[in-house]
This record gives C-alpha cells, structure tokens and sequence, in this order.
C-alpha cells in the first residue's frame, strides 16, 4: 500500500490519496469478511457434499448431483442407534448439569461465604484443562473402579465392580460434569446483571422466599438459565475427545463417524451434519427474533 | 444475602438454619460431582503415574519415577510437535482474530451481532464433520488443488497438502479460531469510545492510539484468548490423525494410543500429567508476564 500511496503524490496526488483513504477504510472490513468465509468454508463444503454422487465408498471427490443420501439418511449400519444414543445423552446431560450449575451459579452470585474462590478456581479448571487430560483421568477412575483397585473416593468403592464399565453411564458422568462449569459461567452473568430490588419489592408486599424465588427471581433469570441448558446440549451432542476415552463400546454420533471414516465416508455424515447445522440456525435466528420483540424485563 | 435479610422478622429457627446454610445447601450437589469426577479423577491420574502394573496383573502404587521419567524425556518428537504446532497455530489465529474482533467491535455497527453469529456458526457443526471437511478441501485431487493442477497448472501434480504439518496447522487453526475472536472481542467492545478520542486530541497518531490505548486495554483479552487458542491445541490430537500423517503424530496421538490401545496406563497417565502440569504453569508465568493475574479467579 505503502508503494501505491507514494507513486500516486508524484504523479495525482488528490485522486490517489482518496484511493488510499477508500482502501484504507475498507481494509479492516474486508479482511473480516474473508476471515468469517474461511470460518464458513467447511460448512459450505460439508452441505454441499452432502448432495455429492460419488464413486466408491468415500466421499471425498466431487462426482455430479444426487439426492442419495438426503433421500435416505439413516442408511448406515449403527446410525440410527449412534443417534438415538446421542440425543438421549445430550438431554439427560443437559438437564442434571443446568440443574446443579444454576444452584451453584446462585450461590456464588447471591451470597458471600468462606471458600468462595477456593471453589471458583474449582469451576474454572474443568474448563481450563485439555480435554484430553479430563478424558484420560475419568478413564483411570473407571478402570480402578473395574479392578477393585486405588483409592476410590468415598461410596465408589461399594459399587459392584462393573456397575460403572465403560459405556451409557460412564459417557453420561463425563458429560454432567463437563457442562456443570459452562452452565455455572451462563448462570452467573445472568445474575450478575439482575436488580434485586425487585425480590425486595416482592417480600415488601408480603411475599415468602420460596414464593419470591419462583414468581420473581426464577422468571427472570430464566433466559440465562436457558442459554446456559443450549450450550451444554450443543457441547454434549458434539463432545468427541472426552467421550472417546470414556465410551467403551458405546457410540455416540462422533464417536460412531470416527469410526466409520476409516473404512468408508458415507455422505450420511454430511446430511445429519447439515440437518444439525439448519436446525441450530433456525433456533438461534426464532429466539432472537423473539427476544427482540419481548419486552425487557431484566433491567 | 441481603434479600433474607430483608424478609419480615419471623423468627423461626429452622428458619435461621436454612438461610445459614443455603448457599452450601445449593452449592453441594454440584460440587460432590466435581470433585468425585473431576478432582479425584486428577489425583487418581497422578497416582497411576506413579504406579507400575499391567492391566492383567493389576495396578500396584509403588511411588515409581520411570514413567514420569520416560514421559518427560522419551517422546522428544511428539512434543515438540505440540508446542510448535500449538504455538504457530495460536499465533496465526490472534494474528487472524485481533483484526477480526477489532473490526467487529469498533465497525460492526447493526451488523455485529450478525458478524458475531457468523463467528461462532462453526460450533453448530461437528468439529470431526469440519475436520472431515478439511480432507476434502486439501485433498490432492480436492476443490483447491486440482483446480491449481488442472484448470491454472501452476502447481505440480505430485503436489500435496493433506497429511504433511501444513494441514495440520491449519486445521488446528481453523477449529480453534473462535475461541480467539470471542474473548478479543469482549474486551475490545468494553473499551470507551471517549478514550481513543482523547488520545487522538492529545495528539496520538492512530497507530500510537493502537498500541498506548487499545492494545493495553485489550489485554484481558489477549490473555484468555491466546489461552482459551492454545490450551485445546497443545492437547489435539484430531487433527493430527486425520489431516496428518505418522511423522507430524503430537503428544495427544501418543496419550490416546497409549490409553485406548496399548493399554499402558502408568506411562499415559505420566504423560497427561506432564501436560496438565506444563500447562498450569506456563498459564502462571504468562499471567505473571502480562501483569493480568487476577483475572484468572
């Protein structure tokens, strides 16, 4: 640029200094342009190989157009299972770990008490360590549980050794406790945000706690109690490190693609991947719209 | 607190008691789950580490300092691996994200919240299904190159990407990318307006402005974004294995071989600790370095 603003004073100098100043101004903009389509790419290439007719079991090279797979995108041995597995996980995960990460979020806004940072640090490590490492360390818990051997925290040691084998309950362990910190973060700069006036106003007028917390508080912060319960169903649906050490021979959705994609790639995996990809859209774009017609109620 | 202190004086013990004890009543059932599968799992790795046996015979705590050992010095190659990658990777991406975060935070304008959803569009596909999707795009006979090969011939035909460290530095750019962006962006959105006005009556150049205002208010910003960027790539092993090949493996490959195939848990278990350890420590000397300690609490 340097080169193009110089030869231009020599030569017109008002009409280059304005190219300068235009490219100047656009520089910034369409660099983020070109970033945010380097981010789309693969999504873009994930949908439309979706409707690719290759040649052979992988689907790698674009072949022509078919409507295949989209026709029929259940037809892999294990998929369906592999799908059903995951939903049920990423439901019962999200709804345990919404639960107990609000109950701590609320503690850790609402109240003061000894041991407060102590369990913060506790919060933030889950989300601060490799996922690698939280994968391999649950995995050495269950397989002490399985051999009866190590220290086994307290109540553990008295299950039957193979009640906690590799597999649904093990997968959903790990999932609860992933999601526990990111619900606790949502939670807590929701409540961060929420004027407590308004339960003081409602115990003025004659109001109990209890009554307080669901007709005042709950109503109120349950849009980040909502946030919070979306992303632990879209981290659990598409968990692959931690859930691979800790699955057996359980398959969830990553883990059954992970598998597959050694032998073959099906286009199936694009069409659920698209689906998945639409809805998720879809529902960001109806909450929003929605939120934005509500009235705001929060502040 | 203050909202049981407000309420009607009914005295009632049982009362008293609950609010006394509310916060740890609401905060138990969520911790209990924490420590018994995320802080004892931990000790439990440290321990294996330390701990000789084979999956037949059994595990025996023996305080044994070989597999630390080995961890630390036998795999040179994989380690390497790792930070290098991990480094190069957490670079290009604030090299990517600072501009991106800037541009989204000071011009969005009506369009930030779109810029912004844009961003993170990624996470609502599968990070193995972006991946995949990485192999057909850096395949030697994907959109990018034969388009290279056959329609320019600029390149020639025995050229390849896929499975050499290049691919698997952009993909492990590219996945975590956003995690850069996010927090950049928060911390640059919070900055006034008024205060780069101020710099410039004072008569701070724009790049002046840039780097004795922006930047050093953004660092909270750098901070958690270079570590949210480089924490899940010194562990990946994903990318590795699909878009490399056996000579770019990184110490994730080795800890997820060692744990899922070979069974060698002393030795695995060393190894993620080592990982862990390094990772705590390198997070406290650079949180030290740019003076930004507390904001890790």
């Amino acid at each position: 640029m340097a080169t193009v603003a110089a030869q231009g004073t020599m030569t017109a100098p008002r009409a280059s200094a304005r190219v300068a100043r235009t490219f100047g101004r656009w520089r910034l903009p369409a660099f983020t342009i070109v970033a945010i389509g380097y981010l789309l790419i693969p999504i873009v290439v994930m949908i439309i190989f979706s409707f690719n007719d290759y040649a052979g079991k992988f689907n790698y090279i674009w072949n022509g157009f078919t409507l295949k797979a989209w026709e029929a995108p259940l037809a892999w041995p294990g998929l369906p299972e592999a799908i059903r597995v995951s939903l049920t996980i990423a439901a019962l995960s999200t709804l345990f770990s919404t639960i107990l990460g609000t109950m701590i979020g609320l503690a850790l806004s609402r109240y003061r008490f000894r041991g407060r940072g102590a369990i913060n640090a506790l919060i933030f490590l889950p989300m601060a360590s490799p996922e690698i490492v939280l994968g391999a360390s649950l995995l050495t818990l269950f397989i002490n549980i399985g051999l009866g051997s190590g220290v086994l925290p307290p109540g553990l040691a008295l299950l039957p050794k193979n009640a906690l084998s590799l597999g649904f309950t093990t997968v959903l362990i790990a999932h609860i406790m992933f999601n526990i910190s990111y619900v606790v973060v949502t939670v807590k700069a929701r409540v961060a945000g929420f004027d407590r006036r308004l339960e003081e106003a409602a115990m003025d007028l004659g109001a109990n706690e209890w009554t307080t917390f669901w007709r005042v508080t709950f109503p109120l912060i349950f849009p980040g109690i909502m946030a919070a319960a979306m992303l632990a169903f879209s981290l659990s649906i598409d968990d692959f490190v931690i859930t691979n050490f800790v699955s057996g021979t359980t398959n969830t959705f990553p883990i059954w693609v992970y598998g597959v994609i050694r032998n073959a790639l099906p286009a199936q995996i694009n069409v659920i991947g698209s689906i998945v990809f639409l809805t998720a859209v879809i529902g960001v774009a109806v909450t929003t719209i929605r939120q934005g017609r509500a009235p705001q109620l929060a502040r | 607190m203050t909202a049981l202190q407000a309420s009607p004086p009914r005295p009632s013990s049982l009362r008293r008691w609950l609010s006394l004890l509310g916060p740890y009543l609401l905060l138990a059932p969520g911790l209990i789950w924490l420590v018994y599968f995320f802080v004892w799992p931990a000790a439990q790795m440290f321990l294996m580490a330390v701990s000789s046996g084979s999956l037949d015979n059994g595990f025996k705590l023996t305080w044994t300092l070989t597999p630390l050992h080995d961890a630390l010095f036998n795999f040179p190659t994989q380690w390497s691996h790792s930070l290098l990658y991990g480094a190069i990777s957490t670079s290009l991406d604030f090299l990517i994200g600072f501009p991106v975060a800037y541009t989204i935070a000071f011009r969005g304008g009506r369009y930030k919240n779109l810029l912004l959803f844009l961003v993170i569009a990624p996470f609502f596909t599968s990070f193995l299904i972006r991946t995949i999707s990485w192999q057909i795009l850096l395949g030697d006979e994907g959109p990018i190159l034969s388009f290279l090969k056959h329609t320019l011939g600029v390149v020639p035909e025995e050229f390849s990407i896929l499975y050499s460290p290049f691919a698997v530095i952009a993909g492990l750019t590219y996945n975590f990318l956003p995690f850069m962006i996010l927090p950049l962006y928060v911390a640059l959105e919070k900055i006034d307006p008024a205060l780069l006005e101020a710099s410039g009556d004072l008569y701070g150049g724009r790049w002046q402005t840039f780097r004795k205002v922006t930047f050093p208010l953004a660092l909270p910003g750098v901070f958690a974004g270079t570590i949210l960027t480089f924490i899940p790539t010194m562990g990946d092993y994903v990318n590795a294995e699909l878009l490399g090949s056996p000579q770019t493996r990184m110490i994730g490959n080795v800890i997820q071989g060692r744990f899922l195939q070979t069974n060698d848990y002393p030795i695995a278990s060393a190894l993620s600790f080592v990982l862990m350890a390094g990772i705590l420590l390198a997070v406290f000397i650079y949180a030290r370095a740019l003076g930004t300690e507390d904001l890790t609490g």
